[in-house]
């Protein structure tokens, strides 16, 4: 494709870290740089990715047949609370930090984040967060589920749950510092030209969900604090027999829980909302609607959480309350889809690996969002509570949403990081595994769901079976899916062709630095040329201005 | 390379932290720090709500409040307890006035003074803890109260860590002027955060 020309580009201004022996090193050091940090982050979350991915075949398998032969219940459920608890806070919610750590301060112009060494604690968190929990498995892993309610999580084994609940609170604060840092460096460290509104839409993004983090995560810490305590001193807090209340425990996690899921979404939609313009070529389609409705799911977000427990016993005219805020949700989450598609519609496409996967996002992040409206309405939620639609829903919008996501983002940002592209030829085949194992693995299960199969139980009726199978092929077709990536990202990094600065001839900050960026991201300051997407390809009378556009921000032309 | 690359950031750094630079370097370097803390302090104070809304919740979902069995709250110490952390951030208020005028001895005199303020109050709450006639797990009542009132404890003791912190740099010629003063600023704000969710905890664990 377009690799043959790379060579041809304009060099980077100077010669940097990148061919220096000893550069590894840097990741595994405190350093300070935003750029080292946001890699230490992503391969570190990858790590996770593979292990908490491990985990999820090893339930996949145990499901393969209706009987519980392959692990017995008890480490069954270990291994689906650990799956979960891997894949959202040591996956998709540091991944995304990943990516944002490297990129706004670029995308802003800024020679780092506002506090870098704290934004180096904020990383170092992670590894210790992440050992915690897995070396629950030799003490008995928690098997309560990743949303631990009592009583269940308090009558298990104390040892695994207690490094559940530690490890759970070492990750939050990590993302709470994460969170203060990506807030102020958005708010206070642009360059002094762009304004709000001239910022890429990811900033928009990064803002709602930190927004969300600062103020929902703490709520979660409060509720393991107390969880802990009925855990290792018999306090009654959730304890009926003794005065308490498990349903306090249960809107405390939810506080957090719901914004959580936006906290693992807002991040990706705002990387898509870069990605499709840039491959589309064309300017994004509302600009303002997809920013200001970040802001309105963030607020949203924290008023709907009950919506996981209207078969908790909540009252009728709460449970009115929830489903209508919950459904609200999907105006402004609509309005993203909308303008996505808008922008994809006439553009001149570049059906390239980072395209395909940000397409595969809108279209698979959209049955998950249809399932979710679904689930909203009372009458069918309680149908469908506890069985596999929800694993249905939720895999669409975390897996179809955040990790096509994800993996958009690499193939688009990969060039930067690294200063090499990676192999468009087995990003495709990467691509194309990846969009039908998914669909062969989690689609059957609305079926399942709606026919009533409960979820996290190791044991199902024999009816079941030959479905159950083919999800269970779905994964491991999932699974192989990851080694095309996996080599591609790895061969590239040491081997791919040079990547020029701006390989994508793209209008943003990020890609008017040499790539890699050097320490301290700019030589020359950069300038605002234009709005981050204004690609005007469509109308033809602008041609020549873009042109011109993309001269000056370096594009390959 | 490496080595020099890392220095370079760090030297950037320092200069944002930069303590012993002179004031005009305010304008070249913004300082976030202080935004950066009432984030901090916005995150610190929703798990302080999230445990208000929970007790507050067990409270209103109880047949009998406090439940049955449950001694009397004794309220003269904590009231005097009360008293002495409310007047204490006055006092903390008077450290930061004499910096900005450049009077160290004044700074520290007043966190001095300050610091006092909140060990009495930690050796009070200290003291109320024996004497209240009740244990962590007795009820709902006793364990919310044990827990709200330590975390909220730990919360003195690391702004009084702050508090001796500032005044051990203080030692250092220099170190804080009229043109920089974020090590005092940071920690009087923390004490004002503990201060008002004390005053918050009173209300409701005691009064209400
Ligand atoms: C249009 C937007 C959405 C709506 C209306 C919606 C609605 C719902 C509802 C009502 C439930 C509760 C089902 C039950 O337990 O009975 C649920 C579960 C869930 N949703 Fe969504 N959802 C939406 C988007 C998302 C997104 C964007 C994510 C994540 C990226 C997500 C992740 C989840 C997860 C993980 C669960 C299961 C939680 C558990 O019980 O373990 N949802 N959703
Ligand atoms: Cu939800």
């Amino acid at each position: 494709m377009t690799t043959a020309g790379i060579e041809t580009t304009v060099k980077p201004p100077e010669p940097h870290g990148e061919s220096d022996g000893n550069n590894w090193r840097k990741y595994f050091s405190f350093s300070t740089d935003h750029k080292v940090i946001g890699i230490q982050y992503l391969v570190t979350s990858f790590l996770f990715y593979l292990i908490g991915g491990l985990l999820a075949e090893g339930v996949r398998v145990e499901l393969a047949t209706p009987d519980p032969d392959f692990v017995d219940p008890q480490l069954y459920n270990g291994l689906f609370t650990v799956h979960a608890t891997v894949m959202i806070f040591l996956w998709i919610v540091p991944g995304t930090a990943g990516f944002a750590n490297y990129v706004i301060p670029l995308a802003i112009g800024a020679k780092d984040m506002a506090f870098p060494r704290l934004n180096a604690v904020g990383f170092w968190l992670i590894p210790p967060g992440g050992i915690l929990l897995l070396s629950s498995f030799f003490v008995g892993a928690p098997g309560a589920g990743w949303t631990s309610y009592p009583p269940l999580s308090v009558v298990g084994d104390k040892a695994g749950q207690l490094l559940w609940i530690l490890s759970v609170l070492v990750l939050g604060t990590s993302s709470i510092l994460g969170a203060i840092n990506f807030l102020s460096t958005i708010l206070k460290m642009r360059i002094p030209d762009m304004e709000l509104n001239d910022m890429p839409l990811f900033c928009w993004a990064m803002l709602a969900a930190s927004a969300l983090i600062l103020v929902s995560t703490p709520v979660l810490a409060g509720a393991l604090i107390l969880l802990c305590f009925d855990l290792m001193a018999g306090t009654p807090f959730f304890n009926p027999m003794a005065g308490g209340d498990p349903v306090v425990y249960q809107h405390m996690f939810w506080f957090y829980s719901h914004p959580a899921v936006y906290i693992m979404i807002l991040p990706v939609f705002g990387m898509i909302s870069e990605i499709i313009p840039v491959h589309a070529r064309k300017p994004i389609f509302g600009y303002q609607a997809i920013a200001y409705s970040s802001l309105a799911i963030s607020f949203l977000g924290l008023i709907v959480w009950a919506h996981h427990m209207f078969t908790s016993g909540t009252p009728g005219w709460l449970r009115m309350f929830f489903m209508i805020a919950t459904m609200a949700i999907a105006v402004p989450t609509g309005i993203k889809v909308f303008s996505w598609v808008a922008t994809i519609w006439g553009g001149k496409l570049r059906l390239n690996s980072a395209m395909l996967f940000a397409i595969g996002f809108v279209s698979m992040f959209l049955v998950g969002g249809l399932s979710g409206v679904m689930l909203a309405s009372v009458p069918f939620d309680i149908h469908v509570h506890d069985t596999y639609f929800i694993v249905a829903h939720l895999h669409y919008v975390l897996f179809g949403g955040s990790v096509f996501g994800i993996y958009a983002a690499v193939y688009h940002w990969f060039p930067k990081m690294t200063g090499r592209m990676m192999n468009e030829f087995w990003g495709k085949v990467h691509f194309f595994l990846t969009f039908f194992g998914f669909n062969l693995c989690f689609l059957p299960m609305h079926w399942l769901g709606l026919q009533g199969m409960p979820r996290r139980v190791a044991q199902y009726n024999p009816e079941f079976a030959t479905v159950n199978m083919v999800c269970t092929v779905g994964s491991f077709i999932l699974a192989i899916s990851t080694l095309p990536f996996l080599f591609n990202a790895i061969w590239s990094w040491i081997a791919g062709p040079k990547a020029s600065a701006n390989p994508w001839r793209a209008l943003t900050l990020e890609w008017q630095t040499s790539s890699p960026p050097p320490v301290e991201n700019f030589i020359e300051e950069p300038v605002l040329w234009s709005g981050p997407y204004e690609y005007g390809i469509d109308t033809l009378s602008d041609r020549q201005s873009v042109d011109e556009l993309l001269t000056e921000v370096k594009g390959e032309v | 390379m490496q080595g020099s690359a890392i220095e370079t950031s760090q030297t950037t750094l320092d200069m944002q932290h930069g303590h012993g630079h002179a004031g005009g370097h305010h304008e070249a370097h913004p300082d976030h720090r202080i935004f950066g803390i009432v984030l901090f302090l916005i995150a610190e104070s929703m798990i302080f709500l999230g445990l208000f809304a929970a007790y507050l919740t067990f409270r209103a979902v109880s047949p009998e409040w406090p439940p049955e069995g449950t001694p009397e709250m004794e309220l003269l110490l904590p009231g005097i307890n009360t008293i002495i952390l409310i007047s204490s951030s006055f006092v903390m208020n008077q450290g930061n006035a004499a910096i900005k005028k450049n009077n160290v001895g004044g700074l520290r005199a007043w966190f001095g003074a300050t610091a006092l303020m909140g060990v009495v109050f930690l050796c009070g709450q200290l003291y109320e803890y024996f004497h209240t006639g009740f244990g962590l797990t007795d009820n709902i009542f006793t364990s919310t109260f044990y827990v709200l009132t330590g975390f909220h404890g730990l919360h003195v003791c690391f702004g009084l860590m702050l508090i001796l912190a500032v005044m051990w740099r203080s030692l250092k010629a220099d170190r804080y002027s009229s043109a920089s003063h974020f090590g005092p600023e940071a920690a009087e704000l923390y004490w004002h955060f503990v201060d008002v969710v004390w005053i918050v905890l009173f209300l409701i664990l005691y009064l209400l």
